[in-house]
């Protein structure tokens, strides 16, 4: 099975426009790993040059260790599923499955029951003779699963393959591709989204895509507790970032100092707080300010405080006499919850 | 989005209900039966009672020829404009717009400009030589699927120009190479379009008149050929008009044949 994708040092350009720069990224045999980042930041464009649509200007992509940079698409036998589905309108749902087998030349004999297969894994087995339009977006979304995995791809790539769902059916089918993955330990998937929810909720790893670079890469929770730098902390969650500064004394914020437990690494001019991780009242890290705004979500309350002319957010449990605008409030973090971040790494 | 329609017709006065429509249909009406239908009737009129035509031995072999250059010219401007309206569109080279630019241009064309191209490059005084192919039905076959491929690639270019390349990709990612895509993605998708580009050469191509007199094809009498020269040259004219009947009525003939089979073949 050629499982597992590396890139070395992989450039793609138009007409001399870099839109992925020297990509260096490894993704393990059966690992999910999610190309996070803005649109225009590379991550289509580094999953299409596993697929074999863009060609490199340098640097090799591997497939399960063997070099496939020159390979055309039809021979690199990797599954693909984009947003809009691309099923073959004029097709019906099983020819679309059993199209990837014919082309592979699989035994006619072998085909009926690879494709039942495939569509009782996505559960569309009941579907199996309807066209295309007569579906749904989701049902469609699964048969284009299906038709992919049909293959039996060593490598899945999913671009943004739920972008074009709403949001509870989002949701359902996030949990689907968590349980195809788990019956399926063996593929490697490379999920590319602009959507953090979606990577932090199925991706082993993530790496975090910025202007053609990879701007960071870890699990989930590593990106979420102490993001590197900005960008990650803002594309990773939402985040408080404060101008501080650092020096002997300590950590300042407009002359209040901070208490962090973690060590700033070099020289640090940002602080990163969670605004779950905000509470209201008295604590460590006091912040007065004045509110700004108010948003009710249900379970919690958003709030946006004014503090010194910087907005700080705070998520905090549902209120039963929340404040209003203009009223004076005290906000509060502990050491433990807040990062430093290096200088310079801003995103601008 | 009918709702509106039926606000206007009522406001227009065009309520199916309402008295007035004749009012406005009468005009066009009227224009339509003085201008076309009457000279049309004439023809018929004089058609009348001259079946003797029929039996001859000039009218069956132009009536023979005019449909199968048609119907070959049909076939290779499908397969030509087919092939070319691939090239153009889906593969990447310099140019590929000013080409699909410069055949909207070419269908402005007059159609005997082709032939007199085809005559210096292939007439007896030609570039390559003479070739006597020109005065027989294959040159005037060459000449009509020359002219009329672009009638073919116009409706295809603008077929592909939709054609979803992300299907084309999963095909490709599937394992399936250009060909198969070619066969099983594109074709389907171009069938309608293939259907218009076709069914309008057919029909041009079986009133060709330009391109078959300037091959200065002795041999090659097509039905519009046939109707000229009785009417023009031998002052025949009732003989003139019943074979223009019938080459009306094998345009109208096999046009509704050619679009039953493409609604059959799905498209």
């Amino acid at each position: 099975m050629n499982s597992g994708i590396r890139f070395d040092s992989v450039t793609v350009a138009y007409d001399g426009n870099v839109v992925l720069d020297a990509l260096d990224l490894t993704v393990e045999p059966g690992e999910v790993m999610a190309l996070l980042g803005p649109s225009g930041s590379g991550k289509t464009t580094a999953l299409r040059a596993v697929a074999g649509f863009v060609r490199p200007v340098s640097g090799r992509v591997f497939l399960g260790g063997r070099d496939v940079t020159d390979l055309p698409p039809y021979r690199r036998g990797v599954g693909m599923v984009v947003q809009q589905y691309a099923l073959f309108p004029h097709m019906r749902v099983e020819e679309n499955v059993a199209f990837g087998l014919k082309a592979q030349k699989v035994a006619k004999g072998e085909i009926r029951g690879r494709v039942a297969q495939a569509l009782d894994m996505t559960g569309m087995a009941a579907y199996a003779r309807r066209h295309p339009r007569e579906l749904s977006g989701g049902q469609q979304q699964r048969v284009a699963i299906a038709r992919a995995l049909a293959i039996r791809p060593g490598v899945l790539l999913l671009d943004e393959p739920l972008s074009a769902l709403d949001a509870r059916l989002r949701s359902g089918m996030l949990a689907e591709l968590a349980r195809l993955h788990r019956e399926l330990p063996d593929v490697s998937i490379l999920y590319v989204t602009h959507d953090q929810v979606e990577a932090l909720t199925l991706a082993d790893r993530i790496a975090v895509m910025d202007s053609a670079r990879l701007r960071a890469y870890g699990t989930p929770r590593e990106l979420y507790r102490s993001p590197s730098d900005e960008f990650t902390a803002s594309f990773v969650g939402n985040a408080n970032l404060l101008p501080v500064t650092v020096g002997e004394e300590g950590v300042f914020f407009g002359g209040r100092r901070i208490k962090v437990s973690g060590q700033a690494p070099g020289a640090a001019d940002t602080l990163c707080v969670r605004p779950h991780l905000v509470g209201l009242g008295d604590g460590p890290n006091q912040l007065e300010g004045r509110v700004s705004e108010v948003q009710w979500r249900g379970a919690t309350h958003r709030l946006y405080v004014d503090v010194d002319g910087h907005r700080v957010m705070a998520d905090v449990r549902e209120l039963k006499d929340p404040p209003s605008h203009g009223d004076a409030v005290t906000l509060h973090f502990a050491p433990d919850d807040a990062v430093l971040l290096a200088a310079g790494g801003s995103h601008d | 989005m009918t709702e509106v329609v039926r606000r206007v017709r009522v406001r227009c006065g065009l309520s199916r209900s309402s008295p007035r429509p004749w009012g406005v249909a009468l005009p066009p009406v009227a224009f339509v039966a003085l201008f076309i239908l009457y000279p049309l009737a004439l023809v018929l009129q004089q058609s009348c009672g001259y079946a003797d035509v029929f039996t001859s031995e000039g009218f069956r072999h132009a009536l023979w020829t005019t449909v199968w250059l048609a119907l070959a010219s049909t076939v290779g401007c499908l397969a030509l404009g087919f092939a070319l309206a691939l090239v153009i569109a889906f593969v990447p080279f310099p140019g590929a717009k000013a080409v699909a630019r410069f055949i909207d241009v070419y269908l402005s064309f007059p159609s005997f400009l082709i032939t007199l191209a085809l005559l210096f490059i292939y007439g007896t005084t030609g570039i390559v030589g003479s070739f006597q192919f020109l005065t027989t039905p294959w040159g005037v076959l060459l000449a009509e699927v020359t002219y009329f491929t672009p009638f073919v690639m116009r409706p295809l270019l603008a077929a592909f120009s939709q054609l979803d390349t992300a299907q084309l990709e999963a095909a490709s990612s599937l394992g399936a190479r250009a060909p198969r895509i070619v066969r099983r993605i594109v074709l389907p998708e171009a069938l309608p379009a293939l259907a218009a580009g076709g069914s309008l050469v057919l029909v041009l191509s079986l009133n060709e008149f330009g391109i078959v007199l300037f091959t200065g094809a002795k041999g090659v009498t097509t039905l519009p050929m046939l109707v000229y020269s009785k009417a023009i040259l031998e002052s025949d004219y009732p003989g003139a008009c019943v074979v223009a009947v019938v080459n009306v009525l094998v345009s109208v003939g096999l046009y509704g044949l050619y679009r039953v089979v493409s609604r059959r073949a799905g498209a």
